[in-house]
């Protein structure tokens, strides 16, 4: 029911626009988000733009989920190298 | 165009491994414990179901208990709503215009579905601006569009009555059985007999409202408040922040407040125009929540200035006091004391097909949910142990 839609704006024509949906274009009520401009992403819920999302902080959000992919695959390395120099046959690797 | 922010990113399985490990450290430090599990609620039809079909339960470690909360605005609608619903569409010259989610609701007798096959007319649209197009196109016939949604939805009707209002489109109606959020998190975070520990708050209805919508819950009942998107991602980053919150209470160096993980959407004063929008066209009252009561300044019916467009106030719709449901615990599952294989109907009497309470009545109800994603409830006990 409160499922909402992040597309990017195409073009405004009054309090109407035209938002592409990952390749689909289809209209929509920009009524409640008056500011917008063609390259904005906005969340499209029944029909109507919501919210024009903050590219900038899904970008922050983003980095900071990848680099707690490369922290994680960091330490499995770290973990990796210390079983191998827990192997006495492996010596002084590092 | 250049750029742009690669959605599938916020999908990416080794940073949700990071943050199932983080979880993992936070809970461990917060005491959460299978016998005496850290319990967060979402109180949001769309994370519920995001959270039973990506499976993050299933991630999660077992001393971390999801419970689903009264979020699913289909199934709180009381039943004497849904069978007034469906009475109006059996009004001659009436087109009743609905999100498809309502249609195979069962009222006390009958269904949307089933008055349409025998010849109402009840049409499905997708925006609230179709139901208007469809008054403008039929000004002979009473459109009644019916008004179920929290204030995601509420203020897009709310644009369109005003729209009407400015085109003058006067046989455009609405049934307004609108409700809205943060009450009823006041609410849920007062009922005895459970543990709660956290609000997973919802992610569309705080565009709306913004997250400074959540500070009085916050302090007043020193419970952590994480506003979260709905990608598998966002979920699990706002149970982080929501543990951090926990932890910091736990150890004695924080207090409970409200912090937002779906930044790219939500700000703390929220969407001011749609905000206007609803104060002009609502009125505040004490709304009835199906399967668990009156909760106080949780509904919004339209206001003096918009009253007709009411359809209550332009039909008379007469339908008797609906008997209750038959022994569903769907209540209790919504205060967060059940889970839905809790249940003694739940996928025996009670399936998707043939529900027998609020909860299973809509995809996005608890009960839906975990019936179609949560196929662990088929191979266990309600005690999460093997069954036969």
């Amino acid at each position: 029911m409160c499922l909402a839609v992040p597309g990017r704006i195409l073009e405004v024509e009054g309090t109407k626009g035209r938002v592409d949906f990952n390749g689909i274009g289809r209209e929509a009520d920009l009524t409640l988000v008056p500011d917008v401009e063609p390259g904005d992403y906005v969340l499209v819920h029944a029909g109507f733009a919501i919210q024009k999302l903050d590219e900038a902080e899904a970008q922050e959000t983003l980095k900071l989920f990848g680099e707690l992919a490369e922290a994680l695959e960091k330490d499995g390395r770290r973990s990796d190298d210390s079983a191998e120099r827990d192997d006495p046959a492996d010596g002084e690797s590092s | 165009m250049t750029g742009g922010i690669d959605f599938a990113a916020f999908r990416s399985e080794p940073a949700a491994n990071a943050l199932v490990g983080r979880i993992t450290s936070l809970l461990k430090r917060a005491g959460g414990t299978p016998e005496n599990p850290i319990a967060l609620m979402e109180v949001c039809g769309t994370h519920t179901v995001a959270i039973s079909r990506y499976g993050l339960r299933t991630m999660l470690p077992p001393g971390l208990r999801l419970l689903s909360g009264p979020g699913c605005p289909v199934c709180v609608t009381p039943l004497i709503e849904i069978d007034r619903s469906i009475a109006a569409a059996t009004v001659p010259d009436v087109i009743v215009a609905t999100f498809g989610d309502m249609m195979r609701v069962p009222g006390s007798h009958r269904s949307l579905e089933s008055v349409r096959a025998d010849g109402a007319d009840v049409r499905i649209v997708y925006s609230p601006m179709d139901a208007l197009e469809t008054a403008r196109r039929n000004p002979k016939k009473l459109v009644v569009f019916l008004g179920v949604g929290f204030e995601t939805t509420s203020p897009i009707i709310a644009a369109t009555l005003v729209a009407a209002a400015r085109e003058g489109i006067s046989n455009f109606t609405v049934l307004p059985f609108f409700k809205t959020v943060p009450a009823a998190l006041d609410m849920l975070a007062a009922v005895p007999g459970r543990p709660l520990d956290g609000f997973i708050c919802p992610g569309h209805v705080s565009v709306i409202i913004g997250s400074d919508a959540y500070l009085p819950v916050a302090r007043d009942r020193n419970i952590p408040c994480v506003v979260t998107g709905f990608e598998p991602l966002d979920i699990l980053a706002g149970i982080v922040m929501l543990l951090e919150q926990i932890v910091a209470i736990r150890e004695a160096t924080g207090s409970a407040g409200v912090a937002v993980q779906y930044s790219r959407a939500v700000t703390p004063e929220g969407n001011t125009t749609a905000q206007g929008l609803m104060d002009d066209v609502f009125a505040v009252y004490d709304a009835e929540w199906r399967g668990i009561g009156v909760v106080p300044a949780t509904g919004q019916t339209l206001s003096k200035k918009y009253e007709m467009f009411d359809a209550t106030k332009r039909l008379k719709i007469d339908v008797p006091e609906p008997e209750g449901e038959r022994g569903c615990i769907c209540g209790e599952i919504m205060l967060g004391r059940n889970l839905p294989p809790d249940c003694p109907h739940f996928g025996a009497a009670c399936t998707p097909r043939s529900p027998v309470g609020p909860c299973m009545v809509s995809t996005e109800g608890s009960c839906a949910a975990f019936y179609k994603y949560e196929q662990s409830w088929r191979s266990e006990g309600p005690d999460g142990t093997e069954a036969e």
